[in-house]
Protein backbone atom coordinates (compact mmCIF):
# COMPACT_ATOMS: atom_id res chain seq x y z
CA UNK A 1 0.00 0.00 0.00
CA UNK A 2 2.99 2.29 0.36
CA UNK A 3 3.92 3.44 -3.09
CA UNK A 4 7.69 3.52 -2.90
CA UNK A 5 10.68 3.05 -0.71
CA UNK A 6 11.28 6.74 -0.06
CA UNK A 7 7.86 7.07 1.52
CA UNK A 8 8.76 4.32 3.92
CA UNK A 9 11.97 6.09 4.84
CA UNK A 10 10.22 9.37 5.43
CA UNK A 11 7.64 7.75 7.61
CA UNK A 12 10.27 5.99 9.66
CA UNK A 13 12.22 9.15 10.31
CA UNK A 14 9.31 11.36 11.26
CA UNK A 15 7.63 8.71 13.36
CA UNK A 16 10.87 8.14 15.20
CA UNK A 17 11.16 11.82 16.00
CA UNK A 18 7.52 11.99 16.98
CA UNK A 19 8.04 9.14 19.35
CA UNK A 20 11.33 10.15 20.89
CA UNK A 21 11.17 13.89 20.25
CA UNK A 22 11.56 15.64 23.57
CA UNK A 23 10.57 19.28 23.99
CA UNK A 24 8.60 20.13 20.90
CA UNK A 25 5.77 18.22 19.33
CA UNK A 26 8.57 17.41 16.95
CA UNK A 27 7.22 17.26 13.45
CA UNK A 28 4.34 16.82 11.24
CA UNK A 29 1.29 18.90 11.09
CA UNK A 30 -1.01 19.17 8.13
CA UNK A 31 0.18 21.98 5.87
CA UNK A 32 -2.13 24.97 5.51
CA UNK A 33 -2.29 24.19 1.80
CA UNK A 34 -4.15 21.02 2.66
CA UNK A 35 -1.35 18.53 2.10
CA UNK A 36 -2.20 15.94 4.63
CA UNK A 37 0.38 13.77 6.21
CA UNK A 38 0.21 10.06 5.54
CA UNK A 39 -1.81 7.78 7.77
CA UNK A 40 1.34 6.32 9.32
CA UNK A 41 2.61 9.75 10.25
CA UNK A 42 -0.69 10.65 11.86
CA UNK A 43 -0.79 7.52 13.94
CA UNK A 44 2.84 7.65 14.97
CA UNK A 45 2.25 11.26 15.98
CA UNK A 46 -0.60 10.22 18.24
CA UNK A 47 1.82 7.80 19.88
CA UNK A 48 4.03 10.79 20.71
CA UNK A 49 0.99 12.62 22.13
CA UNK A 50 0.21 9.81 24.55
CA UNK A 51 3.85 9.72 25.58
CA UNK A 52 3.78 13.47 26.31
CA UNK A 53 0.64 13.06 28.38
CA UNK A 54 2.28 10.28 30.35
CA UNK A 55 5.65 11.97 30.85
CA UNK A 56 4.76 15.65 31.10
CA UNK A 57 1.02 15.76 31.79
CA UNK A 58 0.96 17.78 28.57
CA UNK A 59 -2.48 19.40 28.30
CA UNK A 60 -1.87 20.74 24.80
CA UNK A 61 -1.16 17.23 23.53
CA UNK A 62 -4.29 16.02 25.29
CA UNK A 63 -6.39 18.79 23.71
CA UNK A 64 -5.22 17.76 20.23
CA UNK A 65 -6.00 14.12 20.88
CA UNK A 66 -9.35 15.15 22.28
CA UNK A 67 -10.25 17.21 19.22
CA UNK A 68 -9.49 14.29 16.92
CA UNK A 69 -10.86 11.37 18.90
CA UNK A 70 -13.68 12.62 21.14
CA UNK A 71 -16.10 13.33 18.25
CA UNK A 72 -15.35 9.85 16.86
CA UNK A 73 -15.86 8.15 20.20
CA UNK A 74 -19.14 10.00 20.59
CA UNK A 75 -20.30 8.91 17.13
CA UNK A 76 -19.20 5.34 17.88
CA UNK A 77 -21.21 5.29 21.12
CA UNK A 78 -24.31 6.73 19.44
CA UNK A 79 -24.09 4.14 16.67
CA UNK A 80 -23.88 1.58 19.48
CA UNK A 81 -27.23 2.75 20.82
CA UNK A 82 -26.34 5.46 23.34
CA UNK A 83 -28.42 8.63 23.51
CA UNK A 84 -26.67 11.89 22.65
CA UNK A 85 -26.29 12.89 26.31
CA UNK A 86 -25.10 9.48 27.46
CA UNK A 87 -22.61 9.36 24.57
CA UNK A 88 -21.31 12.81 25.53
CA UNK A 89 -20.89 11.77 29.16
CA UNK A 90 -19.22 8.42 28.32
CA UNK A 91 -16.88 10.09 25.83
CA UNK A 92 -15.68 12.54 28.46
CA UNK A 93 -15.12 9.67 30.88
CA UNK A 94 -13.30 7.62 28.22
CA UNK A 95 -11.00 10.54 27.40
CA UNK A 96 -10.29 11.07 31.11
CA UNK A 97 -9.40 7.37 31.34
CA UNK A 98 -6.97 7.85 28.46
CA UNK A 99 -5.18 10.52 30.54
CA UNK A 100 -5.06 8.31 33.63
CA UNK A 101 -3.90 5.20 31.82
CA UNK A 102 -1.42 6.86 29.47
CA UNK A 103 1.42 5.01 31.23
CA UNK A 104 -0.14 1.65 30.31
CA UNK A 105 -0.36 2.30 26.56
CA UNK A 106 1.89 -0.04 24.58
CA UNK A 107 2.52 1.23 21.03
CA UNK A 108 4.09 -2.08 19.98
CA UNK A 109 0.72 -3.77 20.44
CA UNK A 110 -1.87 -1.14 19.55
CA UNK A 111 -2.36 2.09 17.66
CA UNK A 112 -3.77 4.99 19.68
CA UNK A 113 -7.10 4.57 17.86
CA UNK A 114 -7.17 0.90 18.81
CA UNK A 115 -6.40 1.69 22.42
CA UNK A 116 -9.09 4.37 22.60
CA UNK A 117 -11.53 1.95 20.99
CA UNK A 118 -10.96 -0.55 23.84
CA UNK A 119 -11.53 2.17 26.45
CA UNK A 120 -14.72 3.36 24.72
CA UNK A 121 -15.98 -0.20 24.30
CA UNK A 122 -15.51 -0.94 27.98
CA UNK A 123 -17.39 2.25 28.90
CA UNK A 124 -20.20 1.10 26.60
CA UNK A 125 -20.44 -2.32 28.24
CA UNK A 126 -20.52 -0.67 31.64
CA UNK A 127 -23.02 2.09 30.76
CA UNK A 128 -25.32 0.38 28.26
CA UNK A 129 -25.25 -3.26 29.24
CA UNK A 130 -24.66 -2.65 32.94
CA UNK A 131 -22.25 -5.50 33.24
CA UNK A 132 -18.70 -5.96 34.42
CA UNK A 133 -15.99 -6.39 31.84
CA UNK A 134 -13.36 -8.97 32.79
CA UNK A 135 -10.06 -7.93 31.19
CA UNK A 136 -6.99 -10.14 30.70
CA UNK A 137 -4.20 -9.88 33.20
CA UNK A 138 -1.69 -7.14 32.41
CA UNK A 139 1.67 -8.27 31.13
CA UNK A 140 3.98 -8.48 34.14
CA UNK A 141 6.44 -5.88 32.86
CA UNK A 142 4.01 -3.27 31.59
CA UNK A 143 4.93 -1.41 28.40
CA UNK A 144 8.61 -0.72 27.96
CA UNK A 145 9.73 2.82 28.72
CA UNK A 146 11.37 3.06 25.32
CA UNK A 147 10.10 0.39 22.98
CA UNK A 148 12.13 -0.13 19.81
CA UNK A 149 11.04 2.51 17.31
CA UNK A 150 10.87 0.05 14.42
CA UNK A 151 8.46 -2.13 16.43
CA UNK A 152 6.25 0.89 17.01
CA UNK A 153 6.33 1.96 13.38
CA UNK A 154 5.75 -1.56 12.07
CA UNK A 155 2.65 -1.94 14.21
CA UNK A 156 1.26 1.44 13.11
CA UNK A 157 1.86 0.45 9.49
CA UNK A 158 0.12 -2.89 9.95
CA UNK A 159 -2.86 -1.00 11.36
CA UNK A 160 -2.96 1.29 8.31
CA UNK A 161 -2.88 -1.72 6.04
CA UNK A 162 -5.73 -3.22 7.98
CA UNK A 163 -7.68 0.02 7.46
CA UNK A 164 -7.04 -0.21 3.72
CA UNK A 165 -8.14 -3.84 3.68
CA UNK A 166 -11.35 -2.95 5.50
CA UNK A 167 -12.02 -0.11 3.06
CA UNK A 168 -11.60 -2.51 0.16
CA UNK A 169 -14.00 -5.14 1.43
CA UNK A 170 -17.26 -5.49 -0.48
CA UNK A 171 -19.80 -3.03 0.96
CA UNK A 172 -21.98 -5.69 2.60
CA UNK A 173 -19.08 -7.40 4.28
CA UNK A 174 -17.67 -4.11 5.57
CA UNK A 175 -21.04 -3.17 6.99
CA UNK A 176 -21.19 -6.49 8.79
CA UNK A 177 -17.82 -5.87 10.44
CA UNK A 178 -18.92 -2.37 11.48
CA UNK A 179 -22.19 -3.69 12.82
CA UNK A 180 -20.32 -6.26 14.89
CA UNK A 181 -18.19 -3.53 16.50
CA UNK A 182 -21.18 -1.29 17.13
CA UNK A 183 -22.50 -4.20 19.17
CA UNK A 184 -25.31 -5.08 16.76
CA UNK A 185 -24.36 -8.72 16.19
CA UNK A 186 -24.22 -11.54 18.69
CA UNK A 187 -21.17 -13.80 18.55
CA UNK A 188 -23.14 -16.55 16.85
CA UNK A 189 -24.00 -14.08 14.08
CA UNK A 190 -20.38 -13.10 13.63
CA UNK A 191 -19.03 -15.08 10.75
CA UNK A 192 -15.70 -16.59 11.64
CA UNK A 193 -14.48 -15.53 8.20
CA UNK A 194 -14.51 -11.74 8.11
CA UNK A 195 -12.42 -11.52 4.96
CA UNK A 196 -9.96 -9.34 6.86
CA UNK A 197 -6.29 -10.27 6.62
CA UNK A 198 -5.50 -10.43 10.31
CA UNK A 199 -2.61 -12.87 9.98
CA UNK A 200 0.14 -10.29 9.48
CA UNK A 201 -0.81 -7.94 12.29
CA UNK A 202 -1.27 -10.93 14.59
CA UNK A 203 2.20 -12.24 13.78
CA UNK A 204 3.64 -8.77 14.42
CA UNK A 205 2.03 -8.51 17.85
CA UNK A 206 2.96 -12.10 18.67
CA UNK A 207 6.58 -11.28 17.88
CA UNK A 208 6.49 -8.20 20.10
CA UNK A 209 5.08 -10.28 22.97
CA UNK A 210 7.73 -12.95 22.50
CA UNK A 211 10.54 -10.42 22.43
CA UNK A 212 9.27 -8.80 25.61
CA UNK A 213 8.95 -12.08 27.45
CA UNK A 214 12.44 -12.99 26.33
CA UNK A 215 14.04 -9.70 27.42
CA UNK A 216 12.44 -9.78 30.81
CA UNK A 217 13.21 -13.37 31.72
CA UNK B 1 4.16 -23.07 30.00
CA UNK B 2 2.96 -20.63 27.37
CA UNK B 3 3.80 -22.94 24.49
CA UNK B 4 1.97 -26.04 25.67
CA UNK B 5 -1.56 -24.73 25.12
CA UNK B 6 -3.11 -26.67 22.26
CA UNK B 7 -6.76 -25.71 22.37
CA UNK B 8 -7.52 -22.07 21.67
CA UNK B 9 -10.44 -19.68 21.41
CA UNK B 10 -12.36 -19.54 18.13
CA UNK B 11 -12.41 -16.43 15.92
CA UNK B 12 -16.10 -15.74 16.50
CA UNK B 13 -15.65 -15.83 20.28
CA UNK B 14 -12.56 -13.60 20.14
CA UNK B 15 -14.23 -11.13 17.81
CA UNK B 16 -17.30 -11.10 20.03
CA UNK B 17 -15.07 -10.37 23.02
CA UNK B 18 -13.33 -7.59 21.14
CA UNK B 19 -16.62 -6.13 19.90
CA UNK B 20 -17.97 -6.32 23.46
CA UNK B 21 -21.05 -8.38 22.67
CA UNK B 22 -20.47 -11.59 24.63
CA UNK B 23 -22.30 -12.40 27.85
CA UNK B 24 -20.21 -11.52 30.91
CA UNK B 25 -19.72 -15.23 31.73
CA UNK B 26 -18.00 -15.79 28.35
CA UNK B 27 -15.95 -12.61 28.75
CA UNK B 28 -14.56 -14.06 31.98
CA UNK B 29 -13.46 -17.31 30.30
CA UNK B 30 -11.89 -15.36 27.41
CA UNK B 31 -10.05 -12.95 29.73
CA UNK B 32 -8.78 -15.85 31.84
CA UNK B 33 -7.60 -17.87 28.81
CA UNK B 34 -5.91 -14.83 27.22
CA UNK B 35 -4.07 -14.24 30.50
CA UNK B 36 -2.45 -17.66 29.98
CA UNK B 37 -2.08 -17.67 26.17
CA UNK B 38 0.07 -15.21 24.20
CA UNK B 39 -1.19 -16.62 20.91
CA UNK B 40 -4.78 -15.65 21.71
CA UNK B 41 -3.63 -12.35 23.24
CA UNK B 42 -2.09 -11.47 19.88
CA UNK B 43 -5.27 -12.53 18.10
CA UNK B 44 -7.38 -10.49 20.52
CA UNK B 45 -5.14 -7.45 19.92
CA UNK B 46 -5.69 -7.92 16.16
CA UNK B 47 -9.46 -7.95 16.56
CA UNK B 48 -9.14 -4.84 18.74
CA UNK B 49 -7.19 -3.25 15.86
CA UNK B 50 -10.25 -3.78 13.64
CA UNK B 51 -12.25 -1.90 16.28
CA UNK B 52 -9.66 0.88 16.16
CA UNK B 53 -10.10 1.17 12.41
CA UNK B 54 -13.89 1.23 12.74
CA UNK B 55 -13.59 3.99 15.37
CA UNK B 56 -11.18 6.02 13.23
CA UNK B 57 -13.64 5.76 10.31
CA UNK B 58 -16.64 7.02 12.31
CA UNK B 59 -18.01 10.30 10.99
CA UNK B 60 -17.52 12.86 13.75
CA UNK B 61 -20.35 13.89 16.06
CA UNK B 62 -19.78 17.33 17.60
CA UNK B 63 -18.98 17.37 21.30
CA UNK B 64 -20.67 19.94 23.51
CA UNK B 65 -18.88 23.26 23.68
CA UNK B 66 -17.38 22.92 27.14
CA UNK B 67 -16.54 19.23 26.77
CA UNK B 68 -12.76 19.59 26.90
CA UNK B 69 -12.93 21.73 30.05
CA UNK B 70 -15.39 19.28 31.60
CA UNK B 71 -13.03 16.41 30.82
CA UNK B 72 -10.06 18.27 32.33
CA UNK B 73 -12.17 18.76 35.46
CA UNK B 74 -12.90 15.01 35.54
CA UNK B 75 -9.16 14.36 35.32
CA UNK B 76 -8.34 16.83 38.09
CA UNK B 77 -11.01 15.49 40.42
CA UNK B 78 -10.27 11.87 39.65
CA UNK B 79 -7.96 9.37 41.22
CA UNK B 80 -4.46 10.55 40.37
CA UNK B 81 -2.68 7.45 41.61
CA UNK B 82 -1.13 5.61 38.68
CA UNK B 83 -2.75 2.21 38.34
CA UNK B 84 -0.40 -0.68 39.04
CA UNK B 85 -0.51 -3.51 36.51
CA UNK B 86 -2.91 -6.31 37.48
CA UNK B 87 -0.77 -9.41 37.71
CA UNK B 88 -1.48 -12.49 39.82
CA UNK B 89 1.31 -13.38 42.21
CA UNK B 90 3.72 -16.14 41.20
CA UNK B 91 2.40 -19.63 41.77
CA UNK B 92 -1.26 -18.57 41.62
CA UNK B 93 -3.66 -21.03 40.01
CA UNK B 94 -6.09 -18.32 38.94
CA UNK B 95 -5.07 -15.41 36.69
CA UNK B 96 -6.18 -11.98 37.94
CA UNK B 97 -9.49 -11.64 36.05
CA UNK B 98 -10.71 -14.84 37.71
CA UNK B 99 -9.30 -13.83 41.10
CA UNK B 100 -11.39 -10.67 40.86
CA UNK B 101 -14.55 -12.82 40.66
CA UNK B 102 -13.52 -15.32 43.33
CA UNK B 103 -12.00 -12.69 45.62
CA UNK B 104 -8.84 -14.71 45.86
CA UNK B 105 -7.06 -17.75 44.50
CA UNK B 106 -8.08 -21.43 44.56
CA UNK B 107 -8.12 -21.60 48.36
CA UNK B 108 -10.81 -18.89 48.50
CA UNK B 109 -13.39 -20.85 46.46
CA UNK B 110 -16.57 -21.85 48.32
CA UNK B 111 -17.27 -25.29 46.84
CA UNK B 112 -20.60 -27.08 46.93
CA UNK B 113 -20.95 -30.80 46.34
CA UNK B 114 -22.67 -31.96 43.15
CA UNK B 115 -22.51 -35.70 43.94
CA UNK B 116 -19.89 -38.24 42.90
CA UNK B 117 -17.18 -36.08 44.46
CA UNK B 118 -17.69 -33.38 41.82
CA UNK B 119 -17.87 -29.87 43.28
CA UNK B 120 -18.86 -26.56 41.83
CA UNK B 121 -18.90 -22.87 42.68
CA UNK B 122 -21.17 -20.61 40.63
CA UNK B 123 -19.71 -17.13 40.03
CA UNK B 124 -21.96 -14.11 39.90
CA UNK B 125 -22.36 -12.60 36.42
CA UNK B 126 -25.09 -11.12 34.24
CA UNK B 127 -27.91 -13.59 33.64
CA UNK B 128 -27.63 -14.09 29.87
CA UNK B 129 -25.15 -16.90 30.60
CA UNK B 130 -23.62 -18.57 33.63
CA UNK B 131 -20.12 -19.47 34.70
CA UNK B 132 -18.86 -21.77 37.40
CA UNK B 133 -15.74 -23.42 38.69
CA UNK B 134 -15.79 -27.21 38.63
CA UNK B 135 -13.61 -29.55 40.66
CA UNK B 136 -13.59 -33.11 39.30
CA UNK B 137 -11.79 -35.75 41.39
CA UNK B 138 -8.83 -37.39 39.65
CA UNK B 139 -10.05 -40.27 37.52
CA UNK B 140 -13.73 -39.34 37.89
CA UNK B 141 -16.21 -39.07 35.07
CA UNK B 142 -18.26 -35.99 34.46
CA UNK B 143 -21.97 -36.74 33.96
CA UNK B 144 -22.70 -37.39 30.30
CA UNK B 145 -24.36 -34.31 28.93
CA UNK B 146 -25.26 -32.74 25.64
CA UNK B 147 -25.37 -29.02 25.12
CA UNK B 148 -27.76 -26.40 23.99
CA UNK B 149 -26.17 -23.13 22.97
CA UNK B 150 -22.44 -22.69 23.51
CA UNK B 151 -20.33 -24.07 26.31
CA UNK B 152 -16.74 -23.04 27.04
CA UNK B 153 -14.56 -25.06 29.41
CA UNK B 154 -11.11 -23.80 30.43
CA UNK B 155 -8.75 -26.05 32.39
CA UNK B 156 -6.88 -24.35 35.24
CA UNK B 157 -5.35 -27.32 37.05
CA UNK B 158 -4.99 -31.01 36.27
CA UNK B 159 -6.33 -32.27 32.96
CA UNK B 160 -9.29 -34.02 31.40
CA UNK B 161 -9.75 -36.21 28.37
CA UNK B 162 -12.75 -36.84 26.25
CA UNK B 163 -13.12 -39.29 23.38
CA UNK B 164 -10.87 -37.24 21.08
CA UNK B 165 -8.52 -35.02 23.01
CA UNK B 166 -6.60 -34.08 26.13
CA UNK B 167 -7.12 -30.72 27.81
CA UNK B 168 -4.60 -29.37 30.33
CA UNK B 169 -3.96 -26.00 32.00
CA UNK B 170 -4.79 -23.17 29.64
CA UNK B 171 -6.61 -25.35 27.11
CA UNK B 172 -10.16 -24.30 26.33
CA UNK B 173 -12.85 -26.47 24.82
CA UNK B 174 -15.66 -24.79 22.95
CA UNK B 175 -18.68 -27.01 22.44
CA UNK B 176 -22.07 -26.56 20.83
CA UNK B 177 -25.15 -28.75 20.65
CA UNK B 178 -23.48 -31.16 18.24
CA UNK B 179 -20.90 -32.30 20.75
CA UNK B 180 -21.83 -35.18 22.95
CA UNK B 181 -19.01 -36.25 25.15
CA UNK B 182 -17.95 -37.82 28.42
CA UNK B 183 -14.95 -36.00 29.82
CA UNK B 184 -12.87 -37.85 32.39
CA UNK B 185 -10.41 -36.18 34.76
CA UNK B 186 -6.91 -37.62 34.48
CA UNK B 187 -5.44 -39.66 37.28
CA UNK B 188 -2.96 -37.90 39.50
CA UNK B 189 -4.71 -34.72 40.60
CA UNK B 190 -8.17 -33.19 40.70
CA UNK B 191 -9.13 -31.26 37.59
CA UNK B 192 -10.24 -27.68 38.10
CA UNK B 193 -12.08 -25.97 35.25
CA UNK B 194 -13.85 -22.73 34.56
CA UNK B 195 -16.99 -23.50 32.57
CA UNK B 196 -19.45 -21.07 31.00
CA UNK B 197 -22.65 -21.77 29.15
CA UNK B 198 -25.43 -19.68 27.66
CA UNK B 199 -27.98 -22.47 28.15
CA UNK B 200 -28.67 -24.87 31.00
CA UNK B 201 -26.80 -28.14 30.66
CA UNK B 202 -28.97 -31.05 29.65
CA UNK B 203 -27.98 -34.19 31.48
CA UNK B 204 -28.77 -37.54 29.93
CA UNK B 205 -28.99 -39.38 33.22
CA UNK B 206 -32.38 -39.22 34.96
CA UNK B 207 -31.29 -38.09 38.42
CA UNK B 208 -29.16 -35.10 37.41
CA UNK B 209 -32.01 -33.83 35.25
CA UNK B 210 -34.34 -33.82 38.24
CA UNK B 211 -31.69 -32.25 40.42
CA UNK B 212 -30.77 -29.57 37.92
CA UNK B 213 -33.19 -26.84 39.01
CA UNK B 214 -31.91 -27.07 42.57
CA UNK B 215 -28.26 -26.97 41.69
CA UNK B 216 -28.35 -23.72 39.83
CA UNK B 217 -26.52 -24.96 36.77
Amino acid sequence: MLTNQSTVQEVDASAYVAFYGAEEPAVIRAEPNGNLMSAEETKAEWVGHVRRIHEKQDQAAFAELFRHFAPRVKAFLMKSGASESLAEECTQEAMATLWRKAHLFDPTRASVATWIFTIARNRRIDALRKQRRPEPEDLPWGPEAEPAADDVIALQQETSQLADALAQLPEKQRELVEKAYFGDLSHSQIAAETGLPLGTIKSRIRLALERLRHTLK
Amino acid sequence: MMTTIKHHLTDDILMGYSAGTLPEAFDLVVATHVSLCDECRARMDSFDAVGGVVLEDCAETAMSEDSLAATMALIENGDSVAQAPRVASKGSVFPSPLQEYVNGDLDAVKWRGLGGGVKQAVLKTSKDASVRLLRIPAGAKMPDHGHRGTEMTLVLKGAFRDEDDRFARGDVEIADEHLHHTPIAEEGEDCICLAATDAPLKFNAFIPRIAQPFLGI
